[in-house]
């Protein structure tokens, strides 16, 4: 067993992990944050994808003591004080859900994204996005949504 | 701001179940919690094809730290299915595909029970195995069912006892044989589909507690809920009242969580740890090849027309490939047997449709239901014969096409679509008649359309029932044993429910999750029926309870109920134009003058719908008054363009058009255009790969790939036609399967316009493709 210290969302925790236990383990089932989602425990369906220090990760390819001494962000440190970040409402916008099951992933990978390239171009979301899949939505109204929130953050950058 | 939406039927109001679904919140099977006492299953598998099963032996498993129990076939001996019981949860004497559970064994954490699970030693006796289902279908062929005569089945299935055949379907209309001298062009073709997976994002995950009292409860991910309690309690031998199945968010479903697949397994493990929650989740490879599958299909189909191209005669074989249970898949042959023809008005028609026993895995309910699958071959027919007699092919189909009010190949009367309307559509907005150039020298570009109908495939008399409660605040509880799968039917109903009760929309929650100890009886959430069905069902329980609050009102001021109605939360009188606030008097009732006394009480209406008028169809015709409740019908256009060097298909536009007879939520109905388009232009790339001993060689995500953000088209159009449905709600009919039935002949069409090379079989990989244009 290992000690670790890993602030997620914000929060430091003090945690004792076992050394084969994955992030995405870590996460769901000693943290009961359950909102980054076991799609196939390969990083092969971005379902798990999480932010390690800012960068996508896949958890279940990230073990947990890997995240010692860092930052993990996951989808439920998006919002902030109950309110939806930009690209959280773009989502809900535009429809660009359905089963919601990739959505946490989808919303996470498209946060990084939108961190390090305010403006993206759609080939831009298509290659950031590229390990996320989903089966419900045929990915269109994805793309849109992080359009109209790189769109939306613009405006209110240009207004301040 | 406070939203507040009057009247929402028919306009795009957002989804009741976004807020959780974009913050992490949504729960779904996976999510609960179930505390430090639950245990962990994992089963056993056949690594055979086909095989005798001589011996279990799990001495050495038991003897793993923190394993608990091992369940075998000989604990699970009644067999379970939802149209012909065909299967054991556990096998018990045969295994018949690689895959079938042997054992399960539990333990108190996941990696002993996958530990142990390698220990149960399982002594096999390896029987010839068949994989096609033409050749699973001759005589001679090797039995997977030497018993199917002994098998229960509903009156409406035909199973062939002695043979793999585990349904034949008849279709006999008119005279095929003195209809052929008559037709000016013929086409016939043998076209071959594999089997596909559903790959919902979520796989398969149950929980069971079997308590020492005798009650049951069943968490999981399911399309469901009460058609596996009825079957498991069938097979289990639990009472109906005993069993609870519960179930959250479905992480997609497709079909894959229709019916009754490894739940249970869960139950009957839960079962032989009483007290204590037992965990079973799929991996992915699981996923893949031991839940259910897509079914194959070989069809040989020959259709001619006469000068004027008209229609005259159509011959049909479908061999469906149902794999190792076709407990379920029966009723897809049996569906694409009374749909034989597709869309169209042929006079004679002659169609066999088999569902056939492969060694396989298990050929089940899949998005569209036979339909994708018939559809592949009959309408790149239709574009074959449309050239031979040299028309365009929209026109041919336009004309050949199912028009309401005609007799249809059953005997059936058309009820009132207009494929016609969705036909021009999607020719405008594909521009059909322009001709624009590929993106580069090596790359040709083609156009291709396709259209479809698809009935809710089902027993007669599916029902489906709803509760309808006020809270003292006037917010509304809607309660339905319907599933929310991404689809968006629990805004559909919140949407109903208001525009029938009269309150604003916002006003309005469903019940969540579903429970089939308090929810009202669902049969189950597939054939895209829930609009439909349970849309009357919510419809009936509103007006039940709006007709509760009129007649206190009424009562209490005196007033002809006829005057009354119901506006905003509000009851007014169109007579005295006096206003009652709905917020307390639909929980308290109304005083009296001085209070001397109340009216009135909790207002909860109650509602229910099941279609009474479908017939049983004559076994050696097919024929009868009334095959289906009804079809829903669409056209799609997709332009695209092939790498001549590589083969690859780019697809760059798809257009949709659907007769919903009435769209309660215009764009969720989009919504699912577009996402049933890239499921559909997804299938026709997709194909489960097995080796000659019948073991899997891609069930990952990176060797079957399903298609991801960067293979979608630019642009995906859809248009909704309104043609009310007779019996739906404001004439609504459900469109969630039909969104990808036709796309995959629509782009073989337009490969075939853009190269002059017809491909009969599915995937359309790029391999095949490549080697094609270099015969060419």
């Amino acid at each position: 067993m290992h000690s670790i210290t890993v602030t997620v969302n914000g929060r430091p925790e003090y945690l004792t992990v076992p050394p084969n236990m994955t992030l995405l383990r870590m996460l769901r089932e000693v943290l009961a944050l359950t909102g980054t989602k076991n799609g196939c425990e390969a990083g092969e369906c971005g379902a798990c994808t999480v932010l390690l220090d800012g960068e996508p990760v896949n958890s279940c390819l990230t073990l947990a003591v890997e995240a010692d001494g860092r930052e993990v962000t996951t989808v439920e440190g998006l919002a902030e004080d109950g309110q939806l970040s930009a690209l959280q409402e773009a989502f809900v916008e535009l429809n660009a859900v359905q089963c919601g099951f990739c959505t946490p992933g989808m919303l996470v990978s498209a946060h990084a994204l939108l961190a390090r390239n305010p403006r993206p171009t759609e080939q831009e979301i298509k290659e950031a996005m590229l390990g996320n899949l989903c089966r419900c939505t045929g990915y269109l109204r994805i793309v849109g949504a992080v359009q109209t929130a790189a769109s939306a953050a613009a405006d209110a950058g240009g207004a301040a | 701001m406070t939203t507040f939406t009057s009247d929402p039927v028919g306009k795009s109001v957002p989804r009741v179940d976004m807020r959780d679904k974009v913050t992490g919140a949504a729960v779904f099977a996976d999510d609960m919690q179930f505390g430090p006492g639950l245990h962990y299953g994992r089963l056993v598998r056949s690594p055979h094809a086909h095989a005798i099963i001589k011996k279990v032996d799990a001495s050495q498993a038991l003897e793993v730290p923190g394993v608990k129990a091992v369940v075998t076939g000989k604990d699970t001996p009644t067999r379970i299915g939802l149209y012909l019981k065909d299967r054991f949860i556990f096998a018990l004497d045969r295994a018949r595909l690689v895959g079938d559970p042997v054992a399960g064994v539990i333990a108190t954490s996941e990696e002993m029970a996958e530990e142990a699970a390698r220990l149960v030693e399982v002594e096999y006796e390896e029987l010839p195995a068949v994989f096609d289902p033409v050749e699973a279908a001759q005589p001679g062929a090797p039995l997977i069912h030497p018993e199917l005569g002994e098998y229960e089945v509903v009156n409406f299935i035909f199973p062939e006892p002695g043979t793999n055949i585990s349904e034949h379907f008849k279709l006999r209309r008119g005279d095929v044989e003195s209809a052929w001298p008559r037709c000016a062009a013929i086409m016939e073709g043998t076209f071959r589909l594999p089997q596909i997976e559903h790959v919902p994002i979520e796989p398969h995950v149950a929980v069971a507690l079997w308590e020492q009292s005798g009650q049951v409860t069943l968490w999981t991910c399911s399309q469901s809920p009460f058609a596996q309690r009825d079957l498991i309690a069938q097979s289990l031998g639990i009472p109906h009242g005993n069993l609870r199945v519960i179930s959250p968010y479905v992480g997609g479903g497709f079909g894959g969580k229709a019916g009754v697949s490894m739940e249970a397994c869960a139950v009957a493990m839960a079962r032989a740890v009483q007290g204590r929650p037992v965990k079973l989740r799929m991996t992915r490879e699981e996923e893949f090849i031991c839940t259910t599958t897509r079914q194959s299909l070989v069809a040989h189909t020959r259709i001619g027309c006469d000068a004027e191209c008209n229609l005259l005669a159509m011959e049909t074989q479908y061999y469906f490939g149902g794999g190792a249970s076709n407990e379920y898949g029966v009723n897809i042959a049996r569906a694409a047997g009374y749909s034989c023809t597709g869309p169209y008005l042929i006079p004679n028609v002659k169609g066999d449709s088999y569902c056939v026993y492969t060694n396989t895995p298990i050929g089940s309910a899949m998005r569209g239901f036979g339909m994708p699958e018939i559809h592949w071959g009959i309408e790149q027919i239709m574009d074959q014969l449309a050239e031979k007699i040299g028309m365009n092919p929209a026109e041919f189909r336009r004309r050949n096409c199912v028009k309401s009010g005609a007799t249809i190949l059953t005997g059936m009367e058309m009820p009132a679509v207009d494929l016609v309307a969705c036909i021009d559509k999607v020719i405008g907005a594909i521009e059909w008649d322009k001709r624009p150039s590929a993106s580069a020298p090596h790359k040709k570009r083609g156009k291709g359309m396709a259209i479809m109908w698809k009935a809710p495939a089902m027993p007669p008399n599916p029902g489906s029932s709803a509760i309808v409660r006020f809270n003292e605040d006037a917010t509304v509880n809607v309660e339905i044993g319907a599933q929310e799968l991404g689809q968006g039917a629990f805004t559909v109903v919140a949407q109903i429910a208001a525009q029938a009760l009269g309150v604003p929309y916002e006003w309005v929650r469903v019940s969540a999750p579903v429970d089939t100890k308090y929810s009202p009886y669902e049969w189950q959430t597939v054939a895209s029926r829930i609009t439909w069905s349970t849309g009357n069902a919510v419809k009936a329980a509103a007006e039940h309870a709006r007709g509760q609050i009129l007649e206190v009102v009424a009562e209490h001021w005196e007033e002809d109920l006829a005057d009354l109605d119901i506006k905003d939360g509000m009851v007014i009188s169109y007579h005295s134009e006096r206003e009652q606030p709905l917020q307390n008097m639909v929980v308290y009732g109304l005083p009296n003058e001085g209070f001397e006394g109340w009216k009135g009480g909790p207002i909860v209406g109650t509602g229910k719908f099941m279609p009474t008028y479908v017939t049983n169809l004559d076994f050696e015709t097919g024929q009868g008054a009334r095959a289906v409740v009804h079809y829903t019908v669409g056209a799609q256009a997709v332009d695209l363009q092939v790498d001549t060097d590589t083969g690859q298909v780019e697809v760059l536009k798809i257009a949709s058009a659907y007769d919903v007879g009435k769209a309660i939520n215009p764009d969720l109905i989009l919504t699912q255009i577009e996402g049933g388009a890239v499921h559909g232009l997804s299938s026709a790339f997709e194909a489960l790969q097995f080796d000659e001993k019948g073991r899997p060689l891609n069930a990952n995500f990176v060797d079957y790939r399903i298609a991801t953000i960067a293979d979608v088209p630019r642009e995906i159009h859809g248009d909704i036609v309104e043609t009310p449905l007779e019996d739906g709600p404001w004439g609504a009919r459900g469109v969630g399967e039909h969104v990808m039935v036709q796309t995959a002949p629509a782009i073989a069409n337009a490969i075939y316009d853009a190269l002059g090379i017809r491909f009969t079989d599915l995937p359309l990989s790029a391999e095949k493709i490549f080697l094609a244009l270099q015969e060419q």
